[in-house]
C-alpha cells in the first residue's frame, strides 16, 4: 500500500508541477516588518518608530506647501506626457547637481559631472552600482561603515560587487568611531570604493565632525579610493542644505572626482514619487560625456526612462525663487521639530531618573537615533510598551511627537533601568 | 588618471537618435514616423481627456499624499491591471493565483520578470536557460534579459520578408528545437516593429507545442485596447494560455493605451498554478524589486487605477479615448495603402492593412531608408518600421509620394 501510495504522488507531480516548487519563501522586510506588526497591534498608545518618513507633530505624513504649490503651478501648465530622455529631465538634473554641489562650483562651470535623475535614491545606488561593476577597473570591493542602511548591501551584491566594512559606530560611546575608522580606511586596498554618507547617518545619526572630514578625506585619498557619496537627508540633517552638503563639496575640492546618489524622498516629502539624482565627477566633459552615454546604456534595459511627476515637482520648486525659499524654510520646519524631540526625549529620560547618559540622543543628526538598546530591550519595549521599532534599536525620530514624547521617555526608561 | 579613462563612447539608442535628428531638421515638409507614440491628426502629443480628468481629481485630492507605495506597488492598481489583461471572469484570478507587480512602464516588468526568471527559474541562478526573441524584435529585449544575467539570447523565426508576413513554419520549427524549459518571449498583440501577428489557430498551435515541450511563456502586452480597440481582442492569446493552464507572465505597459509615456506605468502579471506559489514567487519579486527602485512612483498608478476601477471612467477611457487612438491608426492604414496603390507603387501594399497596431513593417529596405531619411527628410527606423500615428491627413500624401520613389529609384 506504501508503494502505491508515493507512486502516486509522484504520478501526480508529474502531472501537475509547478515551476516555482523550488522557489524558497522570502524573508520578510525587516523594516517594513516592524509597520505590519504596528498597525496589527491594538494598544491606544502605540508608536511607529520604523520606517523613516517625516511626520508632523500630529503624528501625519506631510506633504510640504512648496510641493502643493507646484503641483498647481505645472497642473496649469497642462504639459504634454511624452517620454523624458533616458537621462530625466534636463530642468531636474541641472537643478539636482546645483544643489549637491553648489552654484558656484568648477564642477558644474567646466561641465564635467553627469548628472542622470534616477528613481530616487535606491534607483540612484543601483545604477551607480551597477556602472561601477561594468566599469570600475580597480577592486570589486564596495566599504560600507558599519552599520549602513540595511539595503545598500543587497544593492551593490546585486550588481556584481563584494562588500566590506570599515568600523564606524562606537556602541560604548553611541558615537562615532574615529580612530577605528581611520585605522580601517588606512588598510582598504588602493582604487576600492568606499561608501560614504554624505550627512545624517543611517542608522546611526551620528556624523564625523568637519575636521574629521578632513583626515578621512586626506587618508582616503592617500589610498586612492574611489569615493561613493549617499546624500539622502541633504537640508534634512542640519536645516542647512549647504551645511549638510559640505562634506561632499569639500571632498571635491581636495580633487576626488566622486560618485554622488542623491534622493529627495525626504527633504522634499517626494516619498512615492520616487526622485533622485545619480552624479559622476569626471576628469572633463569629454569623459562626462562617454559616462553618460555608458549611463543611458545601463538604464534603458532597467525601466527605459524615469517618471516624470516628482522630477517636475522638484525642478519647479528648485528654480523658482519663492519656491525655492519657501522649500528651504519647511527643510528648517522638519529638521527643527526633530531637534526639538531629540532634546525633549532628553530630558524626559533624565526626568524619570535614568543613570545612563542620553547625549547622543542629542548628538546625533537626522532623521534617526541608534538608542543603544539592545535586542532584549528593543522586544520589551515593544511587547510591553507597544514602542516599534528595529531590532538594532534605531528609532525614527520623526515618529516622536510633543504628544508622546513623554511616553517614549518611559518606556525606555523602564527597559534600560 | 582617472578611473574612467577606459570608458568607450556607447552608441546613441537608435530610436531616440532618429528622433533627436529629426528635430535638428529645419525642413518645412519633415515627417517623423520613428518612436512609438501616439500623434493626434495636428501631428501633436495627446493627453487622454480622462487622464487630464483624472490628474485634476488627484491634485485637488487634499487627503493624498505623497508618502511610499508598498514595494510591490499599488494595490488597486495591481488588481485592476491584471483584470484587465485576464479578462473580468478570469477563473484564475477567482482562483488567488493571479498576482502583479506594479513596474516602471514595460521596460520594468519585463526586467523584473528577467531578473525572477535569472534567479529561480529552471534551477536556481541558472544563467544558461536560453531566452528566445522574434526576429525581429523590439530592439530593448535583447539588453533586458541579458542585463538580467542570462548568457544565451536567441532568435525564433518571425518575419518572413519575401511574404511580409508571419513566418509561422519557421517559428513552430524554433518551438519544437527549443531546448526543454526554454523561455519564449512572446508579443500578446501588434507585434513590434512587424504589426504582424499571429491568429487565433496558429496561436493554438503555438501553444500546444509549448506546452508539449515544456517552454515558458512571457507575454510582452504593451498595446492593449490600442491594437484592434477592443481589449479583450488584444487579450485573446494571454488569456487562451492561461485557460491552457500555463504558469506565465505578462509584462503590461500602460505607457500607450493611457497616453502616459512618462509617468512609467506598467505591471507584471504572475500566473501562478495555485495561491500557496504565488505567494512565495512574490516574496521573492519583492526582494528583486528593492534592490532595483525600492519601491514604484505613485502618479501613474493613481491615474491609471482611479480610471480602471470606477465605471464611468473606465467607459470614458475605453470606449472614448482608446477607441478614438485605435480609430485614427486604422484610418491612416487604410489611406496610405490606398494612396499607394493609386500611384501604382510596385509591390503589393495589402500588409499595410493586414498589420495590427502602431507600427507597420513597410519592406523598405536599409538604401530605400536612407534615402526617405536624406531626400525626403520622413524619418522612419532603418528596420522599415513606421509608426502610423506620425501620418496624418495632411503629411500622408507626401509620405506616400516619398515610399514610391523610393521604391522606384532605389533597389
Amino acid at each position: 500500500i506504501c508503494l502505491q501510495f508515493s507512486s502516486l504522488l509522484l504520478f501526480c507531480f508529474g502531472l501537475c508541477s509547478s515551476w516555482w516548487g523550488g522557489v524558497q519563501m522570502g524573508p520578510p522586510d525587516p523594516i517594513l516588518g516592524v509597520t505590519e506588526a504596528f498597525k496589527r497591534d491594538t494598544n491606544p498608545k502605540k508608536m511607529n518608530l520604523g520606517v523613516g518618513a517625516y511626520r508632523d507633530d500630529q503624528g501625519k505624513p506631510f506633504v510640504l506647501s512648496c510641493v502643493r504649490k507646484a503641483e498647481a503651478l505645472i497642473a496649469s501648465k497642462q504639459l504634454d506626457k511624452e517620454y523624458l530622455p533616458i537621462g530625466g529631465l534636463g530642468e531636474f538634473t541641472k537643478a539636482c547637481a546645483q544643489l549637491a554641489l553648489g552654484n558656484d562650483s568648477e564642477v558644474l562651470k567646466s561641465s564635467r559631472n553627469i548628472t542622470v535623475q534616477t528613481i530616487s535614491g535606491t534607483g540612484s545606488l543601483r545604477i551607480g552600482a551597477n556602472f561601477l561593476s561594468r566599469f570600475h577597473g580597480g577592486p570589486r570591493d564596495v566599504y560600507l561603515p558599519k552599520p549602513s542602511w540595511g539595503n545598500h548591501t543587497p544593492i551593490f551584491r546585486d550588481a556584481g560587487m563584494q562588500l566590506k566594512a570599515y568600523r564606524y559606530y562606537d556602541p560604548s560611546t553611541c558615537g562615532f568611531d574615529f580612530k577605528g575608522a581611520l585605522e580601517d580606511i588606512s588598510k582598504i586596498p588602493e582604487q576600492s570604493v568606499i561608501l560614504l554618507h554624505a550627512c545624517a547617518h543611517n542608522p546611526t545619526g551620528v556624523d564625523p565632525r568637519p575636521e574629521q572630514w578632513k583626515e578621512i578625506a586626506d587618508i582616503v585619498k592617500k589610498r586612492n579610493l574611489l569615493v561613493f557619496f549617499d546624500m539622502a537627508y541633504q537640508g534634512f540633517a542640519s536645516g542647512d542644505i549647504d551645511r549638510d552638503a559640505w562634506a561632499v563639496r569639500y571632498f571635491i575640492e581636495q580633487g576626488h572626482n566622486i560618485v554622488l546618489s542623491q534622493s529627495f524622498a525626504k527633504n522634499m516629502g517626494l516619498y512615492g514619487e520616487r526622485v533622485g539624482g545619480f552624479t559622476v565627477v569626471c576628469k572633463d566633459a569629454e569623459e562626462a560625456k562617454r559616462v553618460e552615454s555608458q549611463l543611458k546604456i545601463l538604464i534603458r534595459p532597467i525601466y527605459s526612462n524615469p517618471p516624470m511627476n516628482g522630477a517636475r515637482i522638484a525642478s519647479t520648486i528648485l528654480s523658482t525663487p519663492d519656491l525655492r525659499s519657501l522649500w528651504l524654510e519647511e527643510v528648517h520646519g522638519m529638521a527643527n521639530r526633530i531637534i526639538k524631540m531629540r532634546e525633549q526625549l532628553a530630558a524626559g529620560l533624565k526626568k524619570n531618573g535614568s543613570s545612563h547618559n542620553w547625549q547622543h540622543v542629542i548628538d546625533q543628526i537626522g532623521m534617526f537615533c541608534f538608542t543603544g538598546l539592545k535586542p532584549e530591550q528593543v522586544e520589551r519595549i515593544i511587547k510591553e510598551y507597544s514602542v516599534y521599532m528595529t531590532k538594532d534599536g534605531r528609532i525614527s525620530m520623526a515618529g516622536v511627537s510633543s504628544g508622546n514624547v513623554g511616553y517614549l521617555a518611559e518606556a525606555i526608561h523602564a527597559v534600560t533601568k | 588618471m582617472s578611473v574612467f579613462s577606459d570608458v568607450p563612447q556607447a552608441p546613441p539608442v537608435a530610436v531616440f537618435k532618429l528622433t533627436a535628428d529629426f528635430r535638428e531638421d529645419s525642413h518645412p515638409q519633415k515627417v517623423n514616423l520613428g518612436v512609438g507614440a501616439y500623434r493626434t491628426d495636428d501631428c501633436q502629443p495627446w493627453v487622454l481627456p480622462v487622464v487630464k480628468k483624472v490628474e485634476r481629481l488627484i491634485v485637488e485630492d487634499e487627503s493624498l499624499n505623497h508618502e511610499y507605495l508598498p514595494i510591490l506597488g499599488l494595490p488597486e492598481f495591481r488588481s485592476a491591471s491584471s483584470k484587465v489583461a485576464l479578462g473580468d471572469d478570469s477563473a484564475a484570478i477567482k482562483d488567488n493565483r493571479v498576482g502583479g507587480v506594479q513596474a516602471l512602464g514595460g521596460t520594468g516588468a519585463l526586467r523584473i520578470g528577467a531578473e525572477f526568471l535569472r534567479r529561480w527559474y529552471n534551477g536556481v541562478n541558472n544563467t544558461a536557460t536560453p531566452v528566445y526573441v522574434s526576429a525581429p524584435t523590439w530592439e530593448n529585449h535583447n539588453a533586458v534579459f541579458a542585463d538580467a544575467g542570462f548568457k544565451d539570447i536567441r532568435p525564433y523565426h518571425y518575419w518572413d520578408a519575401a511574404k511580409r508576413g508571419l513566418d509561422f513554419t519557421g517559428f513552430q520549427d524554433d518551438l519544437e528545437k527549443a531546448p526543454e524549459h526554454s523561455i519564449f518571449v512572446l508579443h500578446a498583440c501588434a507585434h513590434n516593429p512587424t504589426g504582424t501577428d499571429p491568429t487565433q489557430e496558429e496561436w493554438k498551435k503555438i501553444a500546444e507545442i509549448m506546452k508539449r515541450r515544456n517552454l515558458f511563456v512571457f507575454f510582452d502586452s504593451a498595446y492593449q485596447g490600442f491594437a484592434s480597440g477592443s481589449l479583450d481582442k488584444d487579450a485573446w492569446a494571454i488569456r487562451f494560455f492561461v485557460s491552457e493552464g500555463f504558469e506565465l507572465f505578462v509584462a503590461q505597459s500602460f505607457s500607450k493605451n493611457f497616453g502616459l509615456y512618462n509617468e512609467r506605468v506598467g505591471n507584471l502579471t504572475v500566473v501562478a498554478q495555485d495561491s500557496e506559489n504565488l505567494t512565495r514567487i512574490l516574496s521573492q519579486m519583492e526582494k528583486i524589486v528593492r534592490t532595483t527602485w525600492s519601491n514604484p512612483p505613485s502618479q501613474g498608478a493613481r491615474i491609471v487605477s482611479k480610471t480602471l476601477n470606477c465605471p464611468e471612467l473606465f467607459a470614458e477611457w475605453y470606449a472614448a479615448n482608446v477607441k478614438t487612438m485605435a480609430d485614427r491608426v486604422l484610418l491612416m492604414r487604410d489611406q496610405l495603402k490606398s494612396k499607394l496603390q493609386a500611384l501604382g507603387t510596385p509591390g503589393t501594399w495589402d500588409h499595410i492593412t493586414q498589420q495590427i497596431g502602431m507600427f507597420s513593417f513597410t519592406g523598405l529596405n536599409p538604401k530605400q531608408v536612407e534615402f526617405m531619411i536624406k531626400e525626403k527628410h520622413v524619418y522612419l527606423m532603418a528596420s522599415g518600421r513606421i509608426n502610423m500615428c506620425g501620418l496624418t491627413s495632411k503629411n500622408i500624401d507626401y509620405v506616400a509620394q516619398s515610399i514610391h520613389d523610393a521604391v522606384t529609384t532605389i533597389q
